[in-house]
């Protein structure tokens, strides 16, 4: 479990980290960077998974039925599109190194 | 186990931020996306053996219920996914966007009623995942109290923020996907969300302190409604800016959920994305000089004020025909391609390359000119004309083109608008002006390709049309540019 003040470093942290990421990014990759993060807060299905493993009564089953779907929709799509969207970066990838930086 | 569990967990942490660090480069982008796949399935495997789950009395039910929605959600993810096509690619993007910020909702929604069933029932606290002090001390009165006042509040803050990143992220998928075109809903939208922002406000304390099921209802209901009146008045210009935000957004939602469960990956994974998301809208929106509250407050492009007078600027549109652009273009020293969301709809980027390599034959040089916002998502046209097999050395950006349209004997603008609007820089009165915009007027001549003699996306006229060394052809993108291969051939 996280409290309290060691949740609010990770937070930072985390912050600093996308913020970190993100600018270094060339433009041609910012669609495919969207949906990769997109794909990411798929995570969200872990605690979907426990949101409905741990429901009592078929009103939180229903909803957590739901969250389930939801995210295992996010968390698979997001990764089927980018993984698309990338797959098309391949094989352009030895002339990109050399002129497409940006 | 909970060692497992945690490490796992921790992993599947180290692997996202590589994997993202790994998407910031063309080479590794690939393996970054593979990466990260591989995290999220450690993470999601090792979830199955949490004690949470099976010391539930639920446990059968629940395990079978998890795997069923997996199926189906992941399924129909899955097969949409594959299917769709590259230009219906930002759609798809804000729903799945969308089904993120749902999931984060609901796991909300779960907390919070457990915790209203707490209180009704006053049960023992033994079932609680967390014990607030106060619920040893005598029985619980308000959600906040079986909760903890921290919980409490992130679980509350998270559900808006979630709920609000739903709702949006499906009319932006309904707008962008053409089942949606209305911009306008009610009379003074701007003033009735504002009311319902103080009310969802309200509501949100009330759901702190409460112990009944109604404010919670509303309190969800009301966000949704809040998501749909926030999105649809927002236009198409702005479309990226919108899924970026809403990605963001769906990013701090389950990083906030993250901590309601503590869950130490979604915490991280979650404020990564909402921080790099951030960051994404911000460049997207400074790209179009307009400020984030702008594009929600302003109501783009719906105003009648946003009509640009043509008589001022003087002239009116003329037509060309293709066989005389084949001839200017084969003849020309420099060409300059301007592709907009038009190529995308027309799927005409193949027909584009191709019409690029026979005019590379003949010697002139072909250049591509993407602006930062063309298309509806940052890089869109990038993504396109990769898919077509245009090498990157020939694509270029704004800041390293613009100098060298006044070399340019041909621009050809197909499918784009507001980015070539010189409004934007000498009217100030025209709802652009500010943007930075592809200098395409400065070139010797300027073909656009247009389907008809409206207006964009975003409803502004746009005077470059009507200039001396404009010419227009119309038709549909993919069957002018064919035209002009036609036509460039029969030479």
């Amino acid at each position: 479990m996280i409290e309290g003040l060691a949740a609010l470093y990770i937070f930072m942290l985390a912050g600093f980290t996308g913020y970190e990421i993100i600018s270094k990014v060339p433009v041609i990759l910012h669609t495919p960077l969207m949906s990769g993060s997109n794909f990411v807060h798929g995570i969200v299905l872990v605690g979907a998974m426990i949101a409905l493993g741990i429901a009592e009564n078929p009103t939180q089953q229903a909803i957590g039925f739901i969250a389930v779907l939801l995210a295992a929709g996010n968390a698979v799509g997001g990764y089927v599109v980018t993984e698309r969207m990338l797959e098309m970066f391949k094989s352009s990838d030895k002339k990109d190194a050399a002129g497409g930086k940006k | 186990m909970s060692i497992l569990i945690q490490a796992s967990y921790f992993l599947a942490a180290v692997l996202f931020i590589l994997g993202l660090k790994q998407m910031s480069s063309p080479v590794t982008a690939r393996r970054g996306i593979q990466w990260a796949g591989a995290g999220m399935v450690l993470a999601t495997l090792v979830t199955f053996l949490a004690p949470e789950l099976y010391d539930n009395p639920q446990a059968v039910t629940n395990y079978l219920l998890i795997i069923v929605a997996i199926a189906i959600g992941g399924g129909y993810a899955w097969v949409t996914g594959k299917k769709v096509a590259m230009t219906d690619m930002p759609q798809m993007i804000a729903m799945y966007n969308g089904m993120g910020g749902g999931a984060a909702a609901t796991i909300a929604a779960v907390e919070l009623l457990k915790a209203q069933g707490e209180v009704a029932h006053a049960q023992g606290p033994g079932l609680l995942v967390r014990v607030g002090l106060e619920v040893l001390n005598g029985q619980p009165e308000s959600i906040a109290q079986v909760m903890g006042t921290d919980v409490a509040i992130l679980a509350i803050i998270g559900a808006v923020i979630g709920t609000i990143a739903f709702s949006g992220s499906i009319i932006a998928w309904a707008k962008l996907d053409g089942r949606l075109n209305t911009s306008k809903l009610l009379p003074m939208q701007q003033q009735i969300n504002l009311v319902l922002a103080v009310i969802l406000v309200v509501l949100a304390i009330s759901v702190y302190s409460t112990d009944a099921l109604a404010p919670i209802v509303a309190f969800f209901v009301l966000a949704l409604i809040l998501g749909v009146f926030i999105t649809v008045p927002v236009g198409g210009a702005d479309m990226p800016v919108i899924i970026s935000l809403f990605n963001a957004l769906t990013g701090l939602a389950v990083g906030f959920e993250g901590y309601v469960l503590g869950n130490a990956a979604m915490i991280i994974a979650g404020t990564v994305v909402g921080s790099a998301g951030t960051l994404l809208t911000h460049l997207m929106a400074k790209a179009m000089n307009r400020s984030v509250s702008n594009v929600f407050f302003s109501g783009f492009g719906t105003t009648a004020t946003a009509t640009v007078d043509a008589g001022a600027t003087g002239g009116s549109m003329k037509d060309i025909q293709s066989q005389d652009v084949g001839i200017m273009m084969a003849y020309a020293s420099q060409v300059v391609v301007i592709p907009g969301y038009g190529m995308a709809v027309a799927q005409a980027q193949h027909k584009v390359w191709e019409l690029t390599q026979l005019l590379t034959e003949k010697g002139v040089k072909v250049k591509f000119a993407i602006h930062p916002v063309a298309g509806r998502m940052p890089g869109h046209m990038n993504v396109l004309l990769a898919e077509a097999g245009v090498p990157y050395d020939l694509i270029y950006d704004m800041e390293d083109i613009n100098a060298d349209f006044a070399n340019t004997t041909v621009t050809l603008v197909i499918g784009a608008n507001d980015v070539v609007n010189p409004a934007a820089k000498n009217d100030p009165n025209s709802p652009l002006f500010g943007m930075p915009i592809l200098n395409a007027e400065q070139s010797d001549n300027v073909i656009v390709i247009k389907r008809g003699r409206g207006t964009g996306f975003s409803g502004v006229e746009n005077p470059l049309f009507l200039l001396d060394n404009t010419r227009m052809l119309f038709g549909d993108g993919q069957k002018a540019v064919n035209e002009l291969i036609q036509a460039v051939k029969e030479l």
